[in-house]
């Protein structure tokens, strides 16, 4: 028996740095032998779906979108799609561009902010991107200059990168000005190059992600029309895709002890949704420069990489990019009109939404009674459908790095974790690594 | 002499706050350049039990919270509330008005017993709070104003008259007048009345000023046809810890 396989392990990581929210790791292992790998939630539950029962229509975006200050953009736009499925309510489509305008300023935001400022120490050597700012000051202001770009991207739009005000149902309550449009589009032009230059320096140092692989299957929006974030059908990397509507075949939502989150799965025992499930389905649909920026990466999909999710964020932020542009020249070319509010009519009924967010399809499901007050909510959080994922990457990762010194495991195994940018807060519902000698 | 040293923490909330410190951009080196950040799990990997200013977002929601608060406390030399969660309780709040019991249930099914919740309240109903950065989100320049007054010794300026005032700088047209709903007359001003500004109405996430005027406040609402029952109900979506809204 070697060395390491006699191995006594004890691994606990409280409260996992560099991720939205509390989440643990604990691994034991004995005699060599991996006892426990798990990974826990501890964030405090929030009951959000029980919280909203008996409030109005009109306030559900509103309150839904404090489930989280990252993607509160996605969460606006999920709800105000369920609330407008379940009234009956049509959008007109410059409502539409502008929502995908909204939803690809936070995809811009949430993926620069990972990769730059929580991703990037893992791969220099460092604790955080403090120190970075002494001996690479180059690199960080540019991914400095990129989320400055796409919080000015969400305020243009939106009003606001957190809780946006702008947006209701049925429309925009204020609108961005022409000026303001054409600005944007010159400074989405300077960021192209400004990401180009990320992705080289994160490919230069790519060989720190380790060469994982573990077959899952991969969950995203699907549409004939573009590269799936705002609208389309569910689908699966296994084949197949369902309405919005029948969202519980494939999330199938389970609870375990240890978790505050509760976790899903599908075909197989988990499945894995974000930037890496929507290339891996999407990626014939990506914009030009984006898929040129995966090629640098040599990634193509079904990639099984679980790591390589942080190498399809910055694919993303290159496609959010791209497409936005090509979206404000739409609008612009329409000619911007300031819209009323199309009249609503309050009713009963059933409306579910499926919105990709920046870490992956977020399902909003409201129902309500006739005077528009809210009698019953789910909500199922894209975190939330990577929590089993990650606990069986976790399981396929840990005996490869057994051998190595304890604080190489745990890194290696905080790595795995946060290449899903896991947003724990969001639980309503999540991480620590623990070893023992 | 050393920097000030500063640890940020969070209880239940969505982590905006800790978003808006991260939006600063430059301006948070700046902030930085004064100060030491020695604990911020969602930013860092290193940690430290020794800070002068902890910030902490996030209501409390939790037994097994109050005592990382007080632990906090404890060795914190000021403590600042920052966003609503943990100044005022916030949306956390509004399953104080429902039974514990059904909520738990309604979310988690028949595993309810996993989970423990109790009342959600504000940093300041477990400890004793020094300042508070109010909204949801905070603003950015108010967080940077109030940090730096408190490096400074001073007291920080927290604005303690109606959002209104805020709103008329700002040069709004009322959205009373408008014929939509406002908590504006009795929410505290200090965002410059941002939400009516970018085309929606307050929605009293500073919380009620100190001694609000609540006859005076009901009168106007009434006047435009708002009902007592409506702006309760506008309350106890983030201020519902506070007597008025029980």
């Amino acid at each position: 028996m070697s060395k390491s396989a006699k191995r006594e392990l004890h691994i606990r990581v409280d409260h996992l740095t560099r991720v939205e929210g509390h989440g643990n790791i604990v691994v034991n292992v004995s005699n060599g032998k991996i006892e426990d790998c798990r990974w826990e939630v501890v964030e405090a539950p929030r009951f959000f779906e029980a919280m909203v029962r008996g409030r109005k229509w009109y306030e559900m975006h509103h309150i839904t979108c404090r489930i989280c200050g990252i993607c509160s953009i996605g969460h606006t736009l999920a709800s105000l799609q369920a609330t407008e499925a379940a009234l009956g309510i049509e959008v007109s489509e410059q409502t539409m561009l502008l929502r995908k305008l909204a939803l690809h300023a936070e995809n811009l935001q949430s993926h620069i902010l990972h990769v730059g400022y929580l991703v990037l120490p893992d791969l220099m050597g460092v604790g955080s991107v403090v120190p970075l700012a002494g001996s690479h000051p180059a690199e960080l202001k540019t991914v400095i200059r990129i989320h400055r770009l796409s919080n000015v991207f969400s305020d243009t739009i939106c009003g606001r990168t957190t809780h946006p005000q702008r947006l209701v149902p049925g429309g925009f309550v204020k609108y961005p000005k022409v000026d303001e449009l054409k600005k944007l589009r010159q400074g989405l032009t300077e960021a192209l190059s400004d990401l180009k230059e990320v992705a080289r320096l994160v490919c230069l140092l790519a060989e720190r992600f380790p060469a994982f692989s573990r077959e899952t299957e991969f969950i995203a929006l699907k549409s004939d029309q573009e590269y799936a974030m705002y609208h389309g059908q569910v689908g699966s990397s296994d084949g197949g895709t369902w309405a919005p509507g029948q969202y519980k075949e494939v999330t199938n939502e389970f609870c375990v002890p240890h978790s505050t989150a509760k976790y899903t799965k599908h075909n197989r025992d988990s499945y894995m949704v974000g930037a890496l499930a929507r290339f891996n389905l999407n990626s014939d649909r990506l914009t030009p420069e984006a898929r040129a920026v995966a090629g640098l990466f040599k990634l193509k999909p079904v990639c099984y990489n679980s790591f390589m999710n942080n190498v399809a964020q910055i694919v993303e932020c290159v496609h959010s990019v791209e497409d936005s542009i090509n979206i404000i020249d739409r609008v612009l070319g329409r000619g911007l009109a300031l819209e009323d509010i199309p009249p609503i009519k309050v009713c009963a009924g059933r409306g579910v939404s499926a919105v990709e967010v920046p870490r992956g399809i977020l399902f909003h499901d409201y129902q309500y009674d006739d005077a528009g007050t809210c009698i019953g909510a789910n909500l199922i959080i894209p975190t939330n459908q990577n929590h089993n994922n990650i606990y069986h990457d976790l399981q396929a990762l840990l005996p490869s790095l057994l051998g190595k010194p304890e604080k190489e495991i745990e890194l290696g195994l905080e790595m795995l974790v946060r290449a899903y940018d896991p947003c724990i807060s969001c639980s309503a519902h999540y991480l620590k690594v623990k070893f023992k000698k | 002499m050393s920097k000030p040293r500063v640890a940020i923490f969070d209880f239940a909330g969505c982590e905006g706050d800790q978003l808006q410190i991260v939006n600063l951009e430059e301006a948070v080196l700046d902030v930085l350049g004064q100060v030491e950040i020695v604990t911020w799990r969602e930013a860092m990997k290193e940690q430290s039990d020794h800070y002068d200013i902890a910030l902490v977002e996030g209501s409390i929601t939790r037994k097994s919270d109050e005592e990382r608060i007080k632990a906090i406390r404890g060795k914190a030399g000021i403590l600042v509330a920052i966003g609503a969660c943990a100044t005022i309780g916030g949306i956390n709040c509004m399953k104080n008005f429902q039974d514990e019991k059904f909520v738990r249930r309604y979310v988690y099914g028949d595993k309810a017993h996993w989970y423990n919740t109790y009342a959600a309240r504000p940093v300041s109903a477990v400890v004793s709070v020094d300042a508070n950065v109010h909204g949801c989100p905070i603003n950015r320049e108010e967080f940077v104003q109030v940090l730096k007054a408190l490096l400074q010794g001073k007291k920080p300026f927290i604005p303690n008259y109606p959002m209104c005032v805020d709103c008329k700088k700002a040069g709004n047209v009322c959205v009373l007048l408008k014929g939509q709903f406002c908590m504006g007359p009795v929410t505290r001003a200090g965002c410059g009345a941002c939400c009516i500004t970018e085309g929606a109405y307050c929605s009293g996430c500073r919380g009620l000023v100190d001694d609000p005027n609540m006859d005076a406040a009901r009168a106007l609402l009434g006047r435009f046809g708002i009902s007592a029952g409506e702006a309760l109900g506008q309350i106890r979506l983030y201020d519902g810890y506070r007597e008025e809204a029980r």
